[in-house]
C-alpha cells in the first residue's frame, strides 16, 4: 500500500521475552488511529520497534512507510524516511539548544552541501512556538534540560511541527499534562491533521482523544490488536474498563 | 633518524642561553633570575613515571633536545599572524609575539593609560618597571612537578606580557595576548604576570596557536596572577598549539581577601600538553573557579595537574574540568584540595567528568583531599563515561545521522563550561576550535 504505515506480522522482543505478536495494523496517510491498551501490553514497544531502537530484536515480520521497508533500518534512517516517534519521556539533552537540535534535524534531511535558510528557519520556529504558547526564550534553552513535563510535550509537538513527517507515532503523549497543556498539545497535532499525515496515538487514557478525535480505534492486548472500531469505541473501553479486553476481547 | 651524537644545541646550550642573557646586562636583577633558573634547570632531574606527580604521565618520551628559539618573523610573516590575532573585536589591548618576539605592542585608550594601567611586553616592562617586576615576577613556588620545566622557563625568560590593573579600576574589555609558533623545532618561553589591585577588575584572553596545523615546537609557558583584595580577575586561555608541540604550561594564582577569581583552561593542541594550575586562597571570602575544557585527539596526551591551597578561611573554591577523548587520546586529571588548619569554613569543591567517544581512549582521574581543618565543606568526584544511549537514540529518531549526533553531544557536554567564559565572542572562538577537533579525528 503505497501511501500508509503498514505493520505486517510483527514479531519482536527484548532479551528473551516477547513483547510483540504477529502485530499487524495499517494507518492510512490522512487519518488518525489510535491505540489503546492496559500498561505492559507492548503500546510502547511497538513505537520503539518502528522507531528502529537499538534494544529490541524483531524476529519476523515487516513495516513500510509508503511501501518503503524500514524494519532493520537505522533509527535516523527511518526518521528520515518519514516516521516521527513522539517519546513518552523524552531525553534531556544538556548542553545541546532547542534551535540548534531541531537545525540539525532539518539539515539532515537536506541534501547534502545545501544552504540552510536560517531566516526562514526561525520564523517558522517562532511562528510555531507561538501557536504552542512556548515563550520564544526556549529556543536557546537546552532540549528538555529543567522541563516541566508539560513543557516537554510542547517540544515534542514543536519538533514534529517543524519536521513534518508522513507518519507520527505519539507515545503517551498525554502523560504528565494537564488540561491547559492537553489543549495546547493537542491543537498543535490537529492543525498538523490532513492528507500528507498519518497518526498513530499511543494512550492509556480516552481523555486524549476527548481532543484529538480518532478515525479508527484499536485495542491492544498483551503484543497484538485484538478488536478496532471507530472513535467510539473508545468510549466504549472507558465505560467496560480494561477487564472487558481481559475478559471478552483477548480470547477473541 | 641519525644516529650521530651532537653537541648540546638549542634551549639546552649554555652559550647561547648566556649570550641572551647578556641582553639584559643593565637589569641585573633579572639576569640573575635567569641565570638562577639555569642553574636550578642544570640541577633537576627529568621527570619519571615513578614521581607520584608524574603518575600516568608517559615520561619516558619526554625530552628537550632539538629544539632552539628562532628569530624574528619577516615583517610579512609577522604581518599574516597580527591579522590572524584579531580574534576579540572589543579587546582593551592586544599583544602579539611570534616565536618569542613581540611584533605588536599594545596601545591602551588614553583613558586606561590616565588611570595607570599598565599592558605591556615583559622585556619593556624589565627595563621600565623594576620595581613592580621585582616584587611580583616568578614568586610562587612551582608545587604540581613541573620544575624542571619552569626552570628552563626562568632560563629563558623574555618573552610575554605584564598587565597591571590598579586599585580602583575596573576595565570591563578583555585584555588580549596571542602568542605564535611559526619556526618549526622552535622553543618559546611565554610568561604572563597579572597584577590586579585593591578592588581592581580585569578580563584576560591569552590564546596560544601555531602557524600551521602540524606545528612542531617546545612551549613552556607560565602565568602568575596576583588578585588583590577585592579584585575581580576573569581569564580564558587557550591551548592550541600545532599536532607536534609539546607544551608545558604552569599557571599560578594567588587571591587576597575577598576576591573573584574565574579562569577558563581550553586545550585542543599539542602532542603532549601538560598544565599545572595551582591556586592559593590568602585571603578570607574569595571565590575561586577554576575550569578546564578539552577535545584530546589522535595520540594527543592532555596532563592536567591542579592544586587548591585554603589558607585562609571563610572562602570558597569550586573546580570542573570536562575532557571529551576521540581516537587513542589520553587525559591525566589529578586535582588536589589543601585546607591549612586554620581555614575554618571552607567551602571547596573538584569535579572532572571524561567523556570517551572511542574505545581506545583512555582517561585517568586521581582526585584528592587534604584537609587539616575541621569545620569545611569540600567534596570531590569523577566521572568517565561514555554517550547515554538514550540521548543518542533521542537525536537519531529526529534524523540526525550518528556521527553528527555523537558530536552535538560532546559540544553539548563541553557546552556547561563554554558559559563560564563570560565573553561570547571568545566563548565562540573556543566552540569553533572545539567542533574543528571532531572533524581532524
Amino acid at each position: 500500500m503505497p501511501d500508509s504505515l503498514v505493520i505486517k506480522n510483527l514479531n519482536a522482543s527484548i532479551g528473551d521475552r516477547p513483547i510483540l505478536k504477529d502485530f499487524s495494523l495499517t494507518v492510512p496517510k490522512g487519518e488518525v488511529h489510535a491505540i489503546m491498551g492496559p500498561n505492559g501490553t507492548g503500546k510502547s514497544t511497538l513505537s520503539k520497534v518502528l522507531a528502529g531502537h537499538p534494544d529490541y530484536t524483531v524476529q519476523s515480520g515487516e513495516a513500510f512507510i509508503d511501501g518503503e521497508q524500514i524494519i532493520g533500518l537505522e533509527p535516523d534512517v527511518i526518521a528520515r524516511a518519514g516516521l516521527f516517534l513522539a517519546f513518552q519521556y523524552p531525553s534531556e539533552i544538556p548542553g545541546v539548544t532547542i534551535a540548534n537540535f531541531i537545525r540539525a534535524a532539518i539539515v539532515a534531511r537536506q541534501a547534502k552541501g545545501a544552504p540552510f535558510d536560517a531566516k526562514a528557519y526561525y520564523n517558522e520556529l517562532y511562528a510555531k512556538m507561538d501557536a504552542l504558547k512556548m515563550d520564544r526564550k526556549f529556543t536557546s534553552r537546552f532540549v528538555n534540560e529543567g522541563f516541566s513535563g508539560g513543557e516537554k510535550k510542547r517540544c515534542e509537538i514543536l519538533q514534529l511541527m517543524m519536521l513534518k513527517p508522513k507518519y507520527a507515532v505519539l507515545d503517551e503523549t498525554d502523560s504528565g499534562l494537564d488540561i491547559d497543556a492537553l489543549r495546547i498539545v493537542s491543537e498543535g497535532v490537529n492543525a498538523m491533521r490532513g492528507p500528507d499525515t498519518g497518526f498513530l496515538v499511543i494512550t492509556h487514557y480516552q481523555r486524549l482523544l476527548d481532543y484529538i478525535v480518532p478515525d479508527r480505534v484499536h485495542i491492544m492486548w498483551d503484543g497484538r490488536i485484538v478488536h478496532s472500531g471507530g472513535k467510539e469505541l473508545a468510549l466504549e473501553l472507558e465505560e467496560k474498563g480494561y477487564d472487558w479486553v481481559k475478559q471478552d476481547l483477548a480470547k477473541a | 633518524m641519525s644516529a650521530v651524537a651532537s653537541a648540546p644545541a638549542g634551549v639546552l646550550d649554555v652559550a647561547l642561553q648566556s649570550a641572551e642573557t647578556a641582553a639584559f646586562r643593565a637589569q641585573d636583577w633579572f639576569a640573575v633570575l635567569r641565570q638562577q633558573g639555569w642553574h636550578t634547570f642544570q640541577s633537576l632531574p627529568m621527570p619519571t613515571r615513578d614521581n607520584e606527580k608524574w603518575r600516568f604521565s608517559d615520561a619516558r618520551t619526554l625530552s628537550l633536545d632539538g629544539y632552539a628559539p628562532a628569530p624574528a618573523p619577516t615583517p610579512a610573516q609577522a604581518a599574516d599572524l597580527i591579522a590572524r590575532s584579531r580574534l576579540i573585536s572589543d579587546a582593551a589591548g592586544l599583544i602579539v609575539h611570534v616565536d618569542g618576539h613581540c611584533v605588536l605592542k599594545p596601545t591602551l585608550s588614553a583613558e586606561l593609560v590616565a588611570q595607570g594601567v599598565v599592558f605591556e611586553s615583559l622585556e619593556d616592562a624589565v627595563r621600565a618597571r623594576p620595581a613592580l617586576l621585582q616584587e611580583h615576577l616568578l614568586k610562587h613556588p612551582v608545587l604540581l612537578g613541573g620544575d624542571k620545566f619552569a626552570a628552563l622557563h626562568r632560563a629563558w625568560l623574555r618573552a610575554g606580557y605584564v598587565l597591571h590593573v590598579p586599585k580602583g579600576v575596573e576595565v570591563k574589555q578583555p585584555f588580549v595576548s596571542v602568542t605564535w609558533t611559526l619556526t618549526d623545532g622552535v622553543a618559546v618561553f611565554p610568561h604572563a604576570l597579572i597584577i590586579a589591585g585593591e578592588r581592581a577588575t580585569a578580563d584576560i584572553h591569552d590564546f596560544h596557536l601555531s602557524a600551521k596545523a602540524d606545528q612542531r615546537a617546545l612551549a613552556i609557558s607560565a602565568v602568575d596572577i596576583h588578585a588583590g583584595t577585592g579584585s575581580q580577575v576573569r581569564r580564558l586561555a587557550v591551548q592550541a598549539w600545532g599536532s607536534a608541540t609539546q607544551s608545558f604550561q604552569i599557571d599560578n594564582t594567588c587571591g587576597g581577601r575577598d576576591a573573584v577569581i574565574s579562569s577558563v583552561n581550553a586545550a585542543v593542541g599539542s602532542r603532549r600538553a601538560r598544565l599545572e594550575n595551582t591556586v592559593r586562597i590568602d585571603g578570607p571570602g574569595a571565590d575561586v573557579s577554576l575550569y578546564g575544557i578539552s577535545v584530546a585527539s589522535g595520540e594527543q596526551e592532555f596532563d592536567q595537574r591542579t592544586l587548591q591551597v585554603h589558607a585562609a578561611g571563610h572562602a570558597k573554591s569550586d573546580l570542573l574540568f570536562k575532557n571529551a577523548l576521540l581516537g587513542k587520546a589520553r587525559t591525566i586529571f589529578s586535582g588536589l584540595i589543601k585546607v591549612a588548619p586554620d581555614a575554618q569554613r571552607t567551602d571547596a569543591y573538584q569535579t572532572n567528568r571524561n567523556l570517551l567517544l572511542s574505545p581506545d581512549a583512555e582517561a585517568d582521574s586521581l582526585p584528592g583531599l587534604e584537609i587539616e581543618a575541621n569545620d569545611v565543606k569540600c567534596s570531590h568526584g569523577a566521572t568517565t563515561g561514555q554517550i547515554d544511549p538514550a540521548e543518542l537514540f533521542y537525536l537519531r529518531a529526529r534524523g540526525i545521522p550518528l556521527a553528527v549526533a555523537q558530536e552535538l553531544l560532546a559540544q553539548g557536554f563541553l557546552e556547561e563550561v563554554l558559559a563560564k567564559v563570560g565573553h561570547e565572542e571568545a566563548a565562540a572562538a573556543v566552540r569553533e576550535m572545539l567542533r574543528l577537533k571532531f572533524h581532524q579525528a
